[in-house]
């Protein structure tokens, strides 16, 4: 079976986000970029069930600014076969919408005819939580959302899930979508020989109209802001004091 | 100008959740018809119509819809959708999982989390981990929204709307229940208690988090935990705040043996009094902190236990 994993360049989870004077957007430039760390577990994933020998190929994705080709490479040496990479913006701080994201990656599904894609289940720059719920309704198929357990057997995909009351699980039937949790699985790194052999692997540049898509804009952005700073707290010496504090001064307790 | 709401619940109450929906609802303009669909799901729809500013309820009782799975429940919500311009749901695990796939099977965009209703067809909503607060004008003809309980208040529930019960439509049968894990607790719910106290990998140990639910306990207080608390194995899942997990706004919230890492703030910061109880002086969490204090907490616990 093959797999297909899409995977985002994103501002790095450690990074500190300064949102620009203009209130256009969030400073992109010169920032240290990587791979959504979603999807690092998407890809993890994906390796692991080839090593299980339940994957035959894994075929990555990355829809965005031609540098994405940079992670497509670092998935390539974590393990992944072969990438394509779809250059659907020049500028690095248009965001391309999941809806879009959503259709071309159909058009990739449609060609590709994966048995599964697993991708992550929110992008950490702009926290929709969307796309892999919607390529699954493009598809017309299943969805195995916030994934912290999988299990495959012949046809269907047993999915523990993450939700608010604890954890669900299903049983949906193959090909499907499912978007990974935190806690499925920790992401190995790439090897330097795997980083040096990556570059070698084939790695094809398209474009959205090669899947009959376009890139469109359903939400415009009117500003982008701080958010409001909090005043500054004190310190307390004790746990008497604090309490005493919450009591009188907060009136929490 | 109508909006449909989805309704959070259990089949036997409804989550508060809905009720904090209802008011951004309120500010989109329009009637508001709640839907309710689930097994059995009267009660919760007798309560729904009490929810101050709803005009009409939507009764779907059929087991496909018992279990919160997407593909059935998106089907149903899409047979309504032509009679309305607004299609709202709570920012839960449930609501997140099913509205991207209503958006996507009507052509229009979801517009995720959202913590402000500017009009009918702008929003605010935070991104880059509530670091950076987004205005964002829909130019679809529908708006398919989550709203995030921890910026709105509950509703009142002095409304009398009717129940109408409407039938399912075709299970695809694209999905299977298998069982739900869930631990009972006593225990405020996290997203709507009054005071929440949470630990993180300071704690150590499962074990030792009891020194933590001992304090909510006394306090009345949900109990939260950092993802490398829940990581670590020392609290489940459905405990963890932040980015990735639940995002609270408390009138108290207590940080116990937590870095501060934006990843966490980014669900708790809009608490109105934050407590951090760090052994480091320098951890960012007292950044946010109102009442900061350097302590060891297996120390500092026992006694905040006995002081209250
Ligand atoms: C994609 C992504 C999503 C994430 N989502 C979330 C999320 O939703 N929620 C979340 O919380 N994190 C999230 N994280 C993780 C986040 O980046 C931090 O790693 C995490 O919050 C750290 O948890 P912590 O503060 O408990 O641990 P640490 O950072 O290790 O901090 C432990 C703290 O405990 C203190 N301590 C230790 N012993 C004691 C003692 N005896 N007494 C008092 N203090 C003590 C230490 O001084 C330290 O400050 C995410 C990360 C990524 C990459």
């Amino acid at each position: 079976m093959k797999v297909l994993v899409p995977v985002k360049r994103v501002i790095d989870y450690n990074v500190k986000v300064r949102v620009k004077a203009d209130q256009s957007g969030v400073d992109l430039a010169n920032v240290k970029m990587s791979m959504n760390p979603f999807d690092e577990i998407a890809v993890e994933q994906a390796i692991r069930l080839k090593e299980a020998g339940q994957v035959t190929e894994i075929v990555v994705v990355s829809i965005g600014v031609e540098k994405s080709q940079e992670t497509l490479r670092n998935a390539l040496a974590m393990g992944a076969d072969r990438a394509i990479l779809v250059k659907a913006v020049d500028n690095v701080e248009d965001d391309v919408e999941p809806l879009t994201v959503a259709k071309i990656l159909k058009g990739i599904v449609d060609e590709e005819q994966p048995g599964l894609v697993i991708m992550g289940k929110q992008a950490i720059d702009n926290d929709m939580n969307a796309t892999g719920q919607m390529l699954s309704a493009l598809m017309g198929w299943s969805q195995g959302t916030f994934a912290s357990g999988l299990e495959l057997t012949d046809g269907s995909a047993t999915v523990t899930r993450e939700v608010d009351g604890g954890l669900q699980v299903i049983k949906i039937p193959t090909p499907c979508v499912l978007t990974v949790d935190l806690r499925l699985n920790e992401p190995r790194y790439a090897s330097l020989p795997n980083i040096m052999k990556a570059k070698k692997k084939p790695l094809e540049v398209k474009e959205p109209g090669d899947y009959g898509a376009s890139v469109e804009k359903r939400l415009t952005i009117v500003k982008v802001e701080e958010p409001p700073a909090r005043k500054a707290g004190v310190m307390v010496g004790s746990v008497e004091e604090l309490v005493e504090k919450l009591k009188t001064e907060a009136g929490v307790l | 100008m109508a909006v449909l709401l989805l309704a959070e619940h259990d089949n036997a109450t409804l989550n508060d959740a809905t009720a904090k929906t209802v008011t951004a609802a309120a500010q989109m303009g329009g009637d508001i018809h709640v839907l309710c669909a689930g097994s059995d799901c009267g009660a919760v729809a007798a309560e729904a119509a009490k929810l101050s500013g709803v005009t009409k309820v939507l009764c779907a009782k059929d087991p496909a819809y018992g279990h919160d799975l997407a593909e059935p429940l998106a089907d149903l919500i899409v047979s309504l959708a032509g009679d309305y311009d607004h299609i709202v749901a709570s920012a839960t695990t449930s609501g997140k999982n099913v509205m991207p796939r209503v958006a996507a099977l009507l052509d229009c965009m979801v517009i995720s989390d959202i913590s402000g209703v500017h009009s009918a067809d702008t929003f605010e909503r935070p991104i880059y981990a509530g670091n950076a607060m987004a205005t964002v004008q829909s130019t679809d003809a529908k708006k398919i929204i989550t709203v995030r309980g921890a910026s709105f208040d509950v509703a009142a529930m002095d409304g009398s709307a009717a129940v109408e019960e409407i039938g399912a439509v075709a299970n695809p049968g694209l999905s299977e229940w298998v069982e739900d894990k869930v631990v009972e607790s006593n225990r405020p719910e996290l997203t709507s208690a009054k005071i929440v106290i949470s630990g993180g990998r300071g704690m150590g140990s499962a074990e030792n988090f009891e020194l933590v639910d001992k304090v909510a306990d006394k306090l009345g207080a949900a109990v939260g935990a950092s993802r490398a608390a829940v990581d670590s194995g020392y609290a489940p899942n459905d405990y963890q705040v932040g980015q990735t997990g639940k995002v609270v706004a408390p009138e108290l919230y207590i940080a116990v043996g937590i870095s501060g890492a934006i990843q966490h703030l980014a669900g708790m910061k809009d608490s109105k009094v934050i407590v951090a109880i760090n052994k480091d002086e320098e951890a960012p969490i007292f950044q946010v902190a109102d009442y900061g204090l350097v302590a060891d907490l297996f120390d500092a616990l026992p006694k905040l236990e006995s002081a209250l």
